[in-house]
């Protein structure tokens, strides 16, 4: 009963994935899509925490945090880059 | 039923409910008109059904295994913390790319401060149908 439960919550994140990916594809603008990733990162994150818990294993625990690190990051750098046109400043380059 | 099988109860159905928080948050990302709103609905609902889906993860492991999840707590609030920062950090440059606000907002009282007096085109807005069709003619 329990991971059937469990399964159906993994159903359910994969169904949102699913609807995400259809705004990362279409979305008529760059933010649209640079949000839309975040999401997804951010409910892989929960996928993940899921299946560790189905496997009933710990050694995906580290996936979770390299994976909110990384969404975090990719954010970052897709709204500077839409706002600013670069990525790495250089001094005396702009 | 003893107390291990509450908690691990509890935990299961915490992870439902984030799953189901996250559904309704990729309808709202569907279904809103403009990039604000839908950063609206993908950082809130978005984080409340992860921090309910790693707490339902960290109860489990607590009642299961007893073992304590650093790694969890650590996810749990680098979410909490990151995910305002970034729904903030795109929607200040998708308003200064010049991303449109959605038929019907009210006052934008930001755009004479940033933009005054400058009527340049929108830069990364898809042209609409009209005005594809007037170029091709």
């Amino acid at each position: 009963m329990k991971e059937t439960i469990l399964l159906l919550a993994l159903t359910f994140f994969m169904i949102a994935i699913a609807l995400l990916l259809y705004r990362v594809i279409v979305g008529p603008s760059m933010p649209d899509r640079a949000i839309a990733l975040d999401t997804i990162g951010v409910n892989l994150i929960s996928a993940i925490a899921i299946v560790s818990i189905v496997l009933s294993t710990k050694a995906f625990l580290e996936a979770i945090l390299i994976l909110g690190i990384l969404a975090f990051i990719g954010t970052i750098a897709f709204s500077k880059y839409i706002e600013r046109g670069t990525i790495v400043d250089r001094k005396g380059d702009s | 039923m003893t107390a291990k099988e509450i908690l691990e109860w509890v935990a299961v159905l915490l992870v439902l409910f984030g799953s189901i928080i996250s559904v309704i948050s990729a309808f709202g990302l569907i279904k809103l008109p403009d990039v604000y709103t839908r950063s609206h609905a993908a950082t809130k609902s978005s984080t409340l059904a992860v921090l309910a889906c790693l707490l339902g993860a960290f109860i489990y492991f607590w009642s299961h295994d007893g073992y304590v999840s650093i790694r969890l707590i650590l996810g749990i609030i680098f979410v909490f913390i990151t995910a305002p920062v970034a729904g903030h950090l795109i929607c200040r440059a998708a308003y200064r790319s010049r991303v449109q606000l959605a038929d019907g907002s009210g006052d934008d009282a930001l755009k004479p401060l940033l933009f005054d007096g400058d009527i340049a085109e929108p830069t990364t807005v898809v042209l609409s149908d009209e005005e594809t069709d007037a170029e091709e003619k």
